[in-house]
């Protein structure tokens, strides 16, 4: 039987393909050229809300970032649940780039939310709406995550905690969106400012909405696999250095 | 025959820490009534082997099996190993006899407060047992710990290091116990970088560097004298 | 030499929690500081409101839960530190004793722990904040054991984790207490309710969900904890 110490299955496959594969590809170009459109179409060819003004179109990056940090975080859930049971250091060093990316996505929704928050309902932040304070809470156990894992020196073992924090922590979020939910049923409603009530897309305005989705689903992917690379880039410098130091 | 089934069983165990390997392909036979001595310089592997043995450690790759059976899944099987490592594994808020009975109820021994006595008493610390270990020097604190790891009377126990602190009476005190508990058919794994020590209570030698046991003999069938010469060599290299 | 029978997972967890509340008793530094801290911040949130406009009574249900959680992590912090000092954990790994045993034992002791600091402090809550002790008392010690339950259930896992890391002090509060938030809330929110004279019955979504989170973290927890330990 061969011994595959920890951490040192990817290298083994072709380590000079690997190293020579860019950070940056193809698809990432494709997702960055999706966000500039989006941007483009939504600012310059998106007509504005009746209601809402212009305040509107903070929409087409609001919910798609959010969508894409769910997806996100989705993904580290999943690859953390694949490590435990195989313990595969690739599905931890997807974790890994999917709860960075994660956070980035997080950060981007809550505070497009707060600005939009702050023309509609004339405040900041409310803490009656459901999906900015269960957002909120996720950005601290992501936040958390992050933490853990650069605390831990060892690999496995970081790979096994951070694991365990994500599981946990998948099982943790429907609780807080069922308190939050009863907190804030038994508010009472903020003055609010404008009244969004159920928004009437005109037939542009769902192209550019749905356009959103795809494109921030493809940035976040892209990112994700830029940061996957260049966690294996980085562990194989750290695997060539040890190699190195023993020689 | 229940003799044939090796105590101590470590079949082509390797242990890597990310990527360093501290361990690299290991086997050990150790039959009832036998001890082996491990020599090593520091950073060979002896400690990390020695927590693989135990099931404290899990191989990365080859098997380990303790009287026949395997420690990180049998519960029972972990009942007949004790371990003594460098650090002392007791509270030092509780005094000795409290925690020699504490490990002596975790392994479910019938009788703690007696059996906690006796392995005081065989330690030679049994008037120090209301003491807290707090009190207690580095080398009483060393019997106290090795009280603890046979409390029990393992058929296996493991060493690491044992005599480290110990001054002359407690030397001899442990010296004495693996004797007796080789004589009850237990079966020994001692690491030390003291060749003298170790060839003193041992019936198996083996050397281990980088990771790798690179001389393994019979003490009984070669002049001890010219083994610690070319061991102590081995060691220093 | 007969084969020996290992105490059973109960039995075993009980031994631990009550070797943890021996040292805890030789030595109670934890304890003593736990309650100077939670009587403490009793007396200086009492001073962070304008007692004019908020009654001292309507506040103490908020101020019980801040204590609360934060004496938690005083003792959730020791817990672990304790079996890494000596490598004490070493000893019960190799024990026959089974993972579950040691968490639960761990856990067991964190609770009974923390439901001591509780005895001084809900006591002394009701004092300086003039909240009048009726039967209502009774409903709110309930659903401070449930509260601790499900923190004792999350922290004790966290502690020994947090206590393998470079940040120990400050990654026990950073995991731990964005899993607080929903017991906190639920019970904060019922403990106000039945305070402030209204039926239970007004809260028994929060109840629900304050007693499923102890009971799936008190599993989740019991078969992560093995995951937890050096491999």
């Amino acid at each position: 039987m061969t011994t595959v110490p920890h951490g040192a299955s990817a290298p083994k496959r072709d380590p000079q393909a690997l190293v020579a594969k860019p950070i940056f590809d193809w698809f990432f170009v494709v997702g960055v050229l999706a966000m500039v459109a989006l941007y483009v179409r939504s600012l310059m060819f998106t007509p504005p809300d009746a209601l809402q003004g212009v305040a509107q179109k903070i929409y087409y990056i609001h919910i798609p970032a959010w969508l894409a940090s769910y997806t996100a975080v989705g993904i580290t859930a999943l690859t953390s649940i694949v490590y435990l049971w195989l313990h595969d250091e690739r599905a931890d060093r997807l974790s890994e780039a999917s709860a960075e990316i994660g956070l980035v996505f997080l950060t981007g929704g809550l505070s497009t939310g707060m600005f939009w928050g702050r023309v509609i309902w004339g405040a900041w932040w409310v803490w009656w709406d459901m999906r900015l304070t269960l957002t909120l809470f996720l950005w601290f156990v992501v936040a958390a995550y992050l933490v853990l894992r650069g605390a831990i020196e060892d690999e496995a073992m970081r790979a096994r905690y951070s694991a365990v924090l994500a599981i946990l922590a998948a099982l943790l979020i429907p609780f807080i969106h069922l308190s939050v939910y009863l907190f804030s049923a038994g508010m009472h409603p903020m003055p609010i400012v404008l009244q969004p009530g159920k928004a009437k897309l005109s037939p542009q305005m769902l192209v550019t909405f749905l356009f959103g989705f795809v494109a921030f689903e493809l940035f976040c992917v892209a990112l994700i696999r830029a940061r996957y690379r260049y966690g294996v880039k980085r562990d194989m410098l750290a695997a060539l250095e040890i190699a190195g130091d023993t020689r | 025959m229940p003799t044939t089934i090796p105590a101590v069983d470590v079949r082509g165990v390797s242990r890597t820490f990310g990527r360093r390997r501290a361990v690299d392909g290991v086997d050990v036979t150790l039959f009832p009534g036998e001890c082996l001595a491990l020599f090593g310089p520091n950073g060979a592997g002896k400690t990390t082997l020695m927590r693989v043995v135990a099931g404290l450690l899990r191989p990365t790759a080859g098997t380990v099996h303790v009287g026949g059976r395997s420690l990180r899944d049998d519960a029972a099987a972990r009942s007949q190993v004790g371990l003594i490592s460098h650090q002392s594994m007791l509270y030092r808020a509780l005094t000795a006899r409290e925690n020699v009975e504490f490990a002596a109820k975790l392994y479910g021994v019938p009788d703690p407060q007696d059996a906690a006595t006796r392995a005081l008493e065989q330690m030679k610390i049994l008037d120090r047992r209301e003491t807290p270990v707090r009190a207690l020097s580095r080398g009483l604190q060393q019997r106290v710990s090795i009280a603890r790891a046979i409390v029990h009377q393992p058929h296996v126990v493991l060493l690491d290091e044992p005599y480290t602190g110990l001054d002359a009476a407690g030397g001899a005190a442990l010296t004495e116990m693996l004797h007796i508990l080789r004589s009850a058919g237990a079966a020994l794994m001692l690491v030390t970088h003291n060749v003298e020590e170790g060839l003193a209570v041992a019936s198996h030698a083996a050397v281990m560097i980088a990771g790798k046991i690179v001389r393994h003999d019979d003490c009984a069938a070669v002049d001890a004298r010219g083994y610690a010469d070319e061991y102590r060599t081995l060691v220093l290299s | 030499m007969s084969e020996l029978r290992a105490p059973g997972t109960l039995r075993a967890a009980w031994l631990l929690a009550r070797k943890d509340l021996t040292i805890e008793f030789r030595t109670r530094t934890a304890f003593f500081s736990a309650i100077v801290f939670a009587v403490l911040a009793l007396c200086i949130f009492y001073f962070a409101w304008d007692e004019s406009i908020v009654q001292p009574s309507a506040l103490a249900p908020g101020v019980l839960w801040v204590v609360l959680t934060f004496s938690a992590l005083l003792g959730l912090q020791r817990s672990f530190a304790l079996e890494e000092h000596d490598r004490g954990i070493d000893a019960l790994l190799v024990s026959p004793v089974s993972r579950e045993a040691i968490y639960l034992g761990k856990a067991i002791g964190n609770l009974l722990f923390l439901s001591a600091v509780q005895v001084v402090t809900i006591p002394a809550l009701a004092v300086f904040y003039n909240v009048p002790m009726g039967h209502e008392w009774l409903v709110v010690t309930g659903v401070v054991l449930l509260a601790m339950i499900g923190i004792v259930a999350v922290g004790t896992l966290f502690s020994a984790m947090a206590v393998n890391t470079r940040l120990a002090e400050l990654l026990l509060p950073m995991l731990s207490l964005p899993f607080f938030v929903p017991v906190l809330m639920s019970a904060a929110q019922i403990s106000a309710r039945v305070l402030a004279g209204r039926p239970l019955a007004e809260a028994a979504g929060y109840m629900k969900i304050l007693i499923g989170f102890d009971v799936v973290f008190i599993i989740a927890c019991t078969l992560a904890f093995s995951f937890t330990l050096e491999e």
